[in-house]
């Protein structure tokens, strides 16, 4: 039987938006104030999961076509890698560095080695949950 | 700067990582395997003789100095142990390339046992009780992704039982951490140390290291191993020998960590439990060795046996008795690993698992015979297998301190495991063959290898304890003294 969910649908298209964006916002947050990598992670992943709820999985895939494992894996190792590269440079492991730059639209920002590793940490989260979810729902 | 220290967690954890895009490239997932168990080893030696030089060595995260920074710690203990682990994977990961299913090669085997090693390493290395815990947690999901490999039914309600029991004891752990944290406000290990020291340890911080006591019990099965028998024996014979001879020894470290470094001031309660505790394992383990005819079951009773005899060690509490449980541990590895190949093995080459519908294997494969029969007699402690300086060293260790029922317990314990072993080999390799030439199944040489390399293993351990004895002496001197650690992680900065 199929159900008819148009309101949902619509609206969804609306607040998936939001919602990643709030994501977005989360992410760029941390470091100084509360939010970072896990928290701006879990966000943009429950907007993936929304789409999941609303349509159906064959539907998402085809807009979304990454293998969500591997987006997993490609975040743990940009998390690895963050504390690797400051071996490299002969510093302790996980040493960040950061330095402020004159961009040309954003005037003078912090640029830091720390948004990396939490891009890692966002990536790994998003990866893993929508993982989780998607395989849950396949069983059934 | 001593960023080697931080090597044996990461070029699993990166191994783990990389194996995940090359999925389906199976030669390849094997060789970057055995590379990266190489370099593991490696690194792992480097450290542990730059410690006998050096002294303990650390390496604060980012800089963060301790305690306010995560930090690991490599003290001779902690890298006889990582050492010990890179060989026992890098061997068993031999047997699996001839052992597993093609599926499970898929369906990231390799990634898992890498992210299970890292998990193992980096328990044994951090200096931090959180990071302690988050070690564990990597540890312990890989190990539900490979007890699940297969998906039996029978295989399914283990791990259902296995997840249970260890989400729940995350869970005291963590709380456990909470009060700790609460009470005395630090989570380094060494400032932990230092603060319960200051303090003395009240009746409050007794309560608390029981927790501590409880949780771990569950992860190594000391007297709460009722789960252990059942879920060591459903998984994958590799995934088996991995568990066996990692997992439980992973709870076993963290006892002795917590309880020669943080609470060791009031050993009447705590390591008098602990004694109790090994004593009734060591007996439940002896009813329970004898008492199965499943191969597997016995096994992983023996298993069982093992954690009561090391953690006597502990309960003694003396230098001897810790020299003793670090010789035996690190038998234990080696043999526990070779003990379940090749139960698995014999258990692939008959299609059957109780004693008594085998007989007579010794004919047909003579080497599995005679490696079971040496890993009888390692195991039982007969010089100059590697069971024997450990035993000798503990029971010297019991008369010291004057605990002769830890002692007899103990020794009665080996004669159990003797007895167990021995129904497996008179009932299984001697007697007529039930294997005609014709339904011969052949022994893949990637199955006998392992083993052979395991048995080597353990005779030269025995033979060669001598090269072993400065590195281990060096570990229970820095167990008997906290100062050492201590010094070495805040360096004079309290």
């Amino acid at each position: 039987m199929k159900i008819n969910d148009v309101i949902l649908q619509t609206v969804t298209k609306i607040v998936v938006f939001i919602i990643l964006t709030f994501g977005i916002e989360l992410f760029l947050a941390g470091h100084n104030s509360p939010g970072g990598g896990f928290i701006g992670g879990l966000v943009l992943s429950s907007a993936f999961v929304l789409l999941y709820l609303v349509h159906d999985i064959e539907t998402v895939r085809k807009g979304i076509p990454f293998d969500f494992k591997k987006i997993a894996a490609i975040g743990a190792f940009l998390a690895v890698g963050t504390g690797i590269g400051a071996v490299l440079f002969g510093e302790e492991f996980l040493t960040q560095a950061f330095d402020y730059f004159d961009l040309p639209v954003f005037g003078e920002t912090e640029l830091s080695t720390v948004m990396l590793f939490e891009a890692g940490v966002a990536l790994t989260v998003v990866g893993v949950v929508v993982t989780i979810i998607s395989t849950i729902s396949e069983d059934v | 700067m001593n960023n080697i220290i931080v090597m044996p967690m990461i070029i699993p954890l990166v191994t783990g990582i990389i194996l995940v895009f090359l999925r389906h490239y199976v030669k390849t997932q094997r060789v970057l395997s055995i590379v990266s168990s190489i370099l593991t080893l490696v690194a792992s030696l480097v450290v542990l003789n730059q410690i006998q030089q050096d002294g303990i060595l650390r390496l604060d995260f980012g800089g963060w100095l301790p305690p306010y920074g995560i930090l690991f710690v490599a003290d001779s203990f902690s890298m006889l142990l990582v050492t010990t682990t890179s060989i026992v994977t890098g061997i068993l990961l031999i047997y699996a390339f001839s052992s597993i299913e093609k599926q499970f090669e898929h369906t990231f085997f390799y990634p898992f046992v890498f992210f299970l090693v890292a998990g193992v390493n980096g328990s044994f290395l951090t200096g931090d009780l959180f990071n302690l815990f988050v070690c564990f947690e990597v540890m312990l999901l890989s190990s539900y992704v490979l007890i699940t490999m297969g998906g039996r039914k029978l295989q399914l309600i283990e791990s259902m039982k296995y997840v249970t029991i260890n989400v729940l004891s995350s869970w005291f752990f963590l709380i456990g951490i909470a009060y700790l944290y609460g009470a005395v406000g630090t989570l380094n290990m060494a400032h932990l140390s230092v603060r319960v020291a200051e303090v003395g340890q009240g009746p409050i911080l007794t309560v608390i290291s029981l927790m501590f006591l409880i949780v771990f019990s569950l992860k190594a099965g000391l007297l709460l191993y009722f789960w252990l028998p059942g879920s060591y024996s459903v998984p994958q014979t590799v995934v088996a020998a991995l568990f066996g001879a990692l997992l439980t020894k992973v709870g076993i470290y963290a006892m002795f960590r917590v309880f020669t470094l943080i609470f060791y001031h009031d050993t009447i309660i705590t390591h008098n439990v602990i004694g109790v505790m090994a004593i009734l394992t060591m007996i439940g383990g002896s009813i329970g060795a004898i008492a199965y005819n499943d191969i597997r079951k016995i096994i992983a009773y023996n298993v069982v046996i093992a954690v009561g005899f090391i953690l006597a060690g502990l309960a003694m509490s003396s230098e001897t008795a810790f020299q003793g449980a670090i010789y035996y541990l690190i038998h234990d590895m080696v043999v526990k690993a070779l003990l379940f190949l090749l139960g698995g093995t014999m258990i692939y080459l008959t299609g059957k698992a109780k004693i008594e519908e085998m007989s007579g294997l010794i004919r047909n494969y003579p080497i599995l015979g005679w490696l079971f029969f040496i890993t009888m007699l390692s195991l039982a402690g007969i010089p100059p297998l590697s069971g024997f300086i450990g035993k000798v060293y503990i029971g010297q260790g019991a008369i010291e301190t004057g605990s002769f029922i830890l002692l007899t317990t103990a020794f009665l314990s080996g004669i159990f495991v003797l007895y167990s072993l021995l129904r497996i080999f008179l009932n299984c390799f001697w007697g007529e063959t039930i294997i005609n030439e014709d339904e011969d199944i052949p022994l893949k040489k990637g199955m006998l290898v392992p083993c052979v390399l395991f048995g080597i293993m353990t005779i030269a351990i025995g033979i060669g304890v001598e090269g072993l004895a400065p590195y281990v002496s060096d570990a229970a001197r820095t167990l008997m003294n906290p100062e050492i650690y201590i010094d070495a992680v805040l360096q004079g900065n309290r």
